[in-house]
């Protein structure tokens, strides 16, 4: 075993950072606070190559490791979760999708813009009436010979706006159940697909959400990934790698709020000394830094499985559930170490514990990653 | 043209400073090391007047003396985009032997524009860019803020009390960089960071005169002692004060 970054994974982990301690802090607040799109991030970070960073060189992409990919996503969401969410989607959804699973003609057309970040991609899988439940996809794609034509409502779609590559989940064959679903790679220009305002969040606000409503829309047969009905399947491979990238978001929001909570630790006084010669703060502290530190374990495992192609569905399910559950608890104590001040905006961990609350709900809830879990410990 | 940057790998900027050794070695335990801000703002010019220089420079180097254990800060210095790299393998024990260890490659491997940065954050001894030139025998400009390349015309911009003054000078020269010579270091790129293992690293072995001087012991400044707060009101109090406790006056 060994738990040491090479010099790559170490510099990249340090670009990550750089970047966001540089730029993204500038304006985190005021685009939470005007639930403004962080998209002169996503360009540069797109030049930095963070977009498709996973992607062989082969189509065009940077040839990372998940590790890498890890540390660069636990980095950027120190500060802002709301940017790193689109490379989250980018990366581990929609480039990992394409690459394992699309031919080369798809690959050829899509995944060489991908890989550059050129396009941006979006996952479009959740609906009004199918989160958890995506067997009960709604949207239908029906089969018309040389297309799809495809009608329905997607929800709580990332990057709806700044992405111009979907990979859209549509129910093809209703009697089939989900052994009917198909997923299609869908340009967003074309005719029939229109978005909602953008969403107005708790947390994440800078994130653009939408939701995607398709009326008649004709999407070519060759852009169908893999065998008929193999759209459910797929939603679920990818969402297992997903999976890390957004226990690796959680990770990130729980550090970094620790990191301030310790900062402020060191600052402030109270009964004539500093609050972190507390016991009552400094065990806050203590259980915090437990928690940042198995959480990170679990998805830097999750990241080697995968990397060393090992199957990885159970270990990024518990990576997930874990890391996500930990930074609820975690930004929510560093709140309550800075008192009033956490409550404020300008701190900064009153936003990351609105974000924290994200990283339990979407790419499967922490109920759904316990049933994975569970299903998978009592086989 | 060929421009030469020398770095220096120094402790993060960040770094809880510690000694060991009874106080007579750096504890270099834990420690993140860069490379010396100034030196990073001097590679970051460089690849600025690169870009704008069409076919007119046609490398950037960069240059350090020191261990095998400083190639992690040498690479990333070719991760931003210096196309080579040399090490001299020597430890960089005081900015003499530095400077000598530089003058002796570069004697037979000359450059038209030497960059340093001002000083090394870690012993601020603002000595190796001077030395190398003299070394050199080379023209040298120090506190240059600002660095032009116009055809054949250079440029430099030197930080003189109360203003700066502005001088022109020709190839090969020394220039002692420092503040607003480029506004932030670059951040290396995915790609560049894949890159920098393939571009060359020549270690050279030590060519290089022995330090003229040693470390005898080091301290840390006193610790800052609290902050005691007077009445504006009561001057006396003050007056006593700084003359019977802190024997000021």
């Amino acid at each position: 075993m060994d738990f040491l970054f090479t010099e790559e994974q170490e510099m990249i982990r340090q670009a990550a950072r750089d970047y966001a301690e540089r730029e993204l802090i500038k304006d985190v607040l005021e685009r939470d606070e005007k639930a403004e799109m962080p998209t002169a991030h996503i360009k540069n970070l797109t030049e930095l190559g963070f977009f498709g960073m996973m992607v062989s060189p082969e189509w065009g992409g940077g040839g990372m490791d998940s590790l890498s990919y890890v540390l660069a996503m636990e980095e950027l969401s120190k500060i802002d979760a709301a940017t790193s969410v689109a490379l989250s989607v980018h990366n581990s959804l929609v480039c990992y999708g394409i690459e394992k699973y699309g031919n080369d003609a798809q690959k050829e057309k899509y995944l060489r813009l991908l890989a550059t970040g050129e396009r941006i991609g979006a996952f479009l899988l959740s609906e009004p009436e199918a989160g958890s439940d995506a067997t009960s996809q709604r949207t239908i794609g029906e089969d018309k010979g040389d297309h799809y034509l495809v009608n329905g409502t997607k929800n709580w779609i990332t990057s709806a706006n700044l992405g111009s590559v979907y990979l859209v989940t549509v129910q093809t064959h209703p009697e089939k159940k989900h052994h009917g679903i198909n997923v299609l790679i869908v340009d967003k220009d074309t005719p029939g697909i229109t978005l909602a305002p953008h969403e107005d969040k708790m947390g994440m606000r800078s994130s653009d959400t939408h939701s995607v409503m398709f009326s008649d829309v004709k999407v070519p047969r060759e852009n169908r990934i893999g065998d008929d009905g193999f759209g459910f399947k797929f939603a679920m491979k990818a969402l297992e790698a997903g999976r890390i990238g957004i226990a690796a978001q959680a990770v990130g929001i729980a550090a970094g709020a620790m990191e301030r909570a310790i900062q402020y630790s060191k600052e402030r006084k109270a009964f004539g000394k500093l609050i972190s010669e507390h016991q009552a703060i400094a065990f806050k502290l203590a259980d915090m830094a437990v928690k940042v530190e198995a959480a990170r374990n679990l998805v830097y495992k999750a990241a080697w499985l995968k990397d060393n192609g090992h199957p990885f569905s159970l270990a990024s399910a518990m990576a997930k559930q874990f890391a996500a559950d930990s930074a609820m608890e975690i930004t929510t104590e560093a709140v309550q170490v800075l008192g009033g001040y956490g409550y404020v905006k300008e701190y900064h961990v009153e936003r990351l514990m609105r974000e924290a609350k994200l990283t339990q709900i979407y790419e499967g809830t922490s109920e759904i990653q316990k049933i994975v879990i569970s299903r998978s410990i009592l086989k | 043209m060929k421009i030469l940057v020398c770095i220096s790998n120094v402790p993060d900027t960040t770094t809880k400073i510690r000694f060991t050794d009874n106080n007579t070695a750096f504890d270099a335990t834990g420690v993140q090391w860069i490379i010396n801000p100034w030196d990073e703002l001097a590679l970051t010019r460089a690849l600025e007047l690169k870009e704008a220089s069409g076919e007119a420079i046609e490398k950037i180097t960069v240059i350090n003396v020191g261990p095998q254990t400083t190639e992690p800060t040498i690479r990333k210095a070719l991760a931003i985009g210096a196309d080579d790299a040399v090490r001299i393998d020597a430890v960089p024990e005081d900015a003499y032997a530095v400077a000598s260890n530089l003058s002796s490659y570069l004697k037979d491997n000359p450059y038209d524009i030497i960059l340093c940065g001002i000083d090394s954050s870690d012993y601020n001894g603002s000595l190796v860019g001077g030395m190398l030139a003299e070394f050199l025998d080379l023209p040298s400009v120090s506190s240059v803020s600002k660095l032009d390349i116009d055809g054949g015309d250079i440029k430099l911009n030197r930080e003189i009390d109360g203003g700066s003054e502005v001088l022109s000078t020709v190839v090969p020269f020394v220039a002692i960089v420092q503040k607003g010579i480029a506004f932030e270091p670059r951040i290396p790129s995915m790609r560049g960071i894949m890159m920098a293992r393939k571009k060359p690293l020549n270690v050279v072995p030590s060519g290089g005169e022995a330090a003229l001087t040693e470390f005898v012991s080091y301290d840390l400044p006193p610790a800052k002692s609290a902050c005691k707060m007077v009445d504006a009101e009561n001057v006396k109090e003050l007056v006593d004060l700084l003359h019977n406790e802190a024997k000021a006056i």
